[in-house]
């Protein structure tokens, strides 16, 4: 017998893990759970059966998230995480002894329950005493947050559509602004540009958050699981432009170990390729 | 009949018939859509198969003699009627069969002017005559209310010959009369009580909702089924109290009302009617929590009100509709319009209307927290990025009529044309008004003064969309030619 878990990367595109045993099939107030595990890529969070994390690549997402702001602004104190209840971003946050504060927004409490059980090398740090975990939406969580809170948001959503989709508006993204301070940074999750339906979101995205950041970029990695396997970050900012305020020396003297991310790396993520250039070109008409 | 609230008689004829694959030499010559390959691929072949003609087992909304028929009395059932009729010609037929059948040329019918504009054009139609009642105003609002019992009392009195009382309940905004009152008095003196309840649908299935006209006691009411029933747009019913003659009504009807009704609309209405009976409790519970919390978050963000229940007076603002989510924008120093345009250009947020100083969001089971979530976040960043100094904001939404011939007199009169700023004085030949809501500023008949005539400059200066004239731009009107 052969079990796979598929996910239509389009309508015309399938991609499939073959699985061993389906640990969990949970359904929350906001959407179904499920954990398979499979040979190849280890144990596999999905949302509504779309692909969250696997424990064979996660660290690519969860690595470039974080320390590419990180590693450009060492004053980073107060961070908030929206989305994200799989424990990752946290993770690697957690891995900074100047971080103070770290409040994680998810809206499914499930969520956060199924990584502590079944992804611990994931969640591992969510007991972390500096974490505060709110079970609330995000956007209302960061429209009653105070001005100039957070040194550093990091948007870790699903894709703009259902549970995730208020993460990708100009609401959101104007209300985030005014939660940051004045050096503040705006990470997120910015989808890729392969296929169509994933590229319009993307450039909606991203032209909304321009008109809050005089500084707006999106970075790239490679990410096997995620459609198309290559995949976008946004980074935004009303001071920093990570390109040239890379602190590579206070970096690498921390001497964490990371997988994917390095300072080489950090400054060449920016350089995207002219497929990219020219749908951002596109977004700025 | 044997049927329940579970049934829905002509719902489940149709899918009957398509089970049976009838071979169709009948209309419409899509033929299950076949016939337009590009409209089936845009509306999906399930919807395409529904588009059937009359045929005796699908009975004939004209005459209805089983399936409709039978539907039409589950309605009445669910509703509390006397009788119900199907209407596929939108709320509008539904207002309109009320008054042709309860008026005729030269008879007065009592009405709000705050009516919607269908009623005023059943009147150009059939000739009767409006008395109109001044709506109470809340100056704080800008917004028209109910009637009060006192201004309809009066009314009655000054016009003891008059056929009918027309009532808004609730209005737009969610603000309802005493209907009760309104209808016993009418009643009492030999008129009929009338309820454009176009906005009410909800109250006949949720808890602790205002009155509804058939409860009240009111003779007919018009219930758009496709506003907060959940029925496909277009599709409204006709309720009748146990006094009417159905069979007039069904005649006045089907003088204007289409021979081909779409079963599309009328399967909506069935099955729509069929989920209100069984779930209506549980879904208006919804809408109410939602409307609810929304207030509440809005009213924290300063600058909006969300007005509520607390406006409650026992008089023009005698109960609200808790589902409404009205909100007076006034105070963050933009016009309603304005934050309704922003809404959608900036926040790609629809509405359901917003007017000088106030702005609708329609909510309903089909909303979502995530969505109730960004029309709060994007009103906040509303006021935060585009609020400013509310100097030089109209602020009033009724101005009172001066009716000087009726309607049918002033619509069908020689006209001619006149720029907008020079009509201060004449009568006007035609409607003017700011779609969505649909209320009128001026109705056929009404004397056009200079401070009508700045507020309509000024609605259309705010981006308001006014229509009704034949001038598209409204920058002239077609008066009455002395």
């Amino acid at each position: 017998m052969e079990l796979w878990y598929t996910e239509n990367h389009t309508d015309n595109v399938r991609f499939s893990i073959k699985v061993d045993k389906h640990l969990a099939a949970e359904k929350s107030d906001f959407q179904r759970i499920d954990v398979f595990q499979s040979k190849e890529f280890g144990r596999i969070l999905t949302l509504d059966g779309y692909l969250m994390v696997t424990e064979k690549d996660e660290y690519i997402y969860h690595e470039m998230i974080t320390h590419v702001p990180m590693a450009t602004n060492p004053d980073i104190k107060n961070v908030l995480v929206v989305g994200g209840g799989d424990g990752g971003t946290v993770r690697e946050l957690c891995r900074y002894k100047t971080i103070e504060h770290i409040d994680l927004v998810e809206i499914d409490e499930m969520v956060v329950d199924v990584c502590r059980e079944y992804l611990p090398s994931i969640s591992c740090s969510l007991d972390d005493e500096r974490v505060h975990i709110h079970y609330e939406d995000g956007v209302r969580f960061v429209r009653t947050a105070p001005d100039g809170k957070y040194d550093l948001i990091i948007v870790d959503s699903t894709d703009p559509f259902g549970v995730g989709e208020g993460l990708f508006t100009t609401e959101f993204y104007g209300n985030c602004c005014r939660a940051l301070t004045e050096d503040g940074i705006l990470v997120n999750q910015h989808e890729s540009t392969f296929y169509d339906s994933y590229a319009n979101s993307m450039k909606r995205a991203h032209s909304r958050i321009k008109e809050f950041f005089s500084t707006a970029l999106v970075y790239q990695a490679h990410i096997p699981t995620y459609p198309s396997g290559h995949w976008l970050f946004g980074f935004a900012s009303k001071k920093f432009d990570p390109r040239t305020d890379l602190k590579a020396d206070w970096w690498n003297s921390l001497g964490l170990v990371t997988k994917y991310y390095n300072t080489i790396l950090h400054t060449g993520c920016f350089a995207i390729p002219n497929n990219v250039r020219n749908t951002l070109r596109e977004t700025y008409k | 009949m044997h049927y329940t609230q579970n049934d829905a008689p002509l719902y489940e004829a149709m899918k009957n018939l398509r089970q049976n694959r009838v071979v169709p030499f009948d209309v419409p010559g899509h033929k299950g859509g076949r016939g337009n390959e590009e409209l089936t691929e845009f509306l999906g072949v399930n919807c395409l198969k529904a588009d059937v003609n009359s045929m005796k087992p699908l009975d004939n909304l004209c005459h209805p003699v089983s399936v409709i028929k039978e539907a039409q009395e589950l309605a009445a059932l669910a509703f509390g009627a006397a009788a119900s009729f199907f209407i596929v010609n939108g709320t509008t037929g539904s207002v309109q069969a009320m008054i042709m059948s309860s008026t005729k040329e030269g008879d007065k019918i009592i009405m709000p002017r705050n009516v919607h504009r269908s009623a005023i054009n059943a009147l150009v139609v059939n000739g009767a005559k409006p008395v109109y009642v001044n709506p109470g105003v809340n100056n704080r609002l800008g917004i028209p209310l109910g009637m009060s019992v006192k201004d309809v009392e009066k009314a009655i009195q000054e016009n003891p010959d008059a056929k009918a009382v027309l009532i808004n309940n609730p209005t737009y905004y969610g603000v309802c009369s005493d209907l009760k009152s309104i209808v016993d008095l009418a009643h009492r003196h030999g008129m009929m009580a009338l309820v454009d309840e176009a906005h009410g649908t909800h109250l006949y299935f949720g808890k602790d909702m205002p009155l509804n006209a058939m409860a009240a006691g009111a003779d007919m009411a018009a219930v758009s089924m496709h506003k907060s029933g959940g029925s496909l747009t277009q599709s409204s019913i006709l309720l009748l109290g146990p006094s009417v003659n159905e069979a007039y009504v069904r005649q006045v009807i089907n003088l204007t009302q289409t021979t081909s009704a779409s079963y599309l609309l009328m399967s909506s209405l069935d099955i729509a009617r069929k989920n209100l009976a069984l779930n209506g409790a549980s879904i208006f519970e919804k809408a109410t929590k939602y409307a609810q919390y929304a207030r509440d978050e809005i009213n924290s963000i300063g600058g909006y009100y969300a007005f509520g229940p607390e406006l409650i007076d026992g008089d023009a603002f005698f109960d609200f509709d808790r589902t409404k989510l009205s909100v007076n924008t006034l105070d963050t120093g933009l016009a309603g319009i304005e934050v309704y345009d922003l809404l959608r250009d900036q926040y790609n947020i629809q509405i359901e209307f917003g007017d000088l100083g106030n702005i609708l969001a329609y909510i309903s089971a089909g909303d979502r927290a995530l969505e109730i979530e960004r029309l709060i976040s994007a009103l906040a960043e509303i006021k935060r990025r585009y609020g400013k100094d509310k100097s030089g904001l109209f602020d009033h939404e009724y101005i009172n009529p001066i009716v000087s011939l009726s309607p049918k007199d002033a619509f069908f009169s020689e006209k001619e044309k006149m720029d907008l700023e020079k009509c201060d004085g004449k009568i006007c030949g035609e409607f003017v008004m700011c779609y969505p809501p649909g209320i009128p500023i001026l109705a056929p008949g009404e004397k056009i003064t200079g401070e009508i005539i700045s507020y309509i400059q000024y609605a259309k200066e705010k981006g308001c969309f006014l229509t009704g004239t034949q001038d598209m731009e409204v920058g002239s009107l077609q008066i009455v030619k002395e």
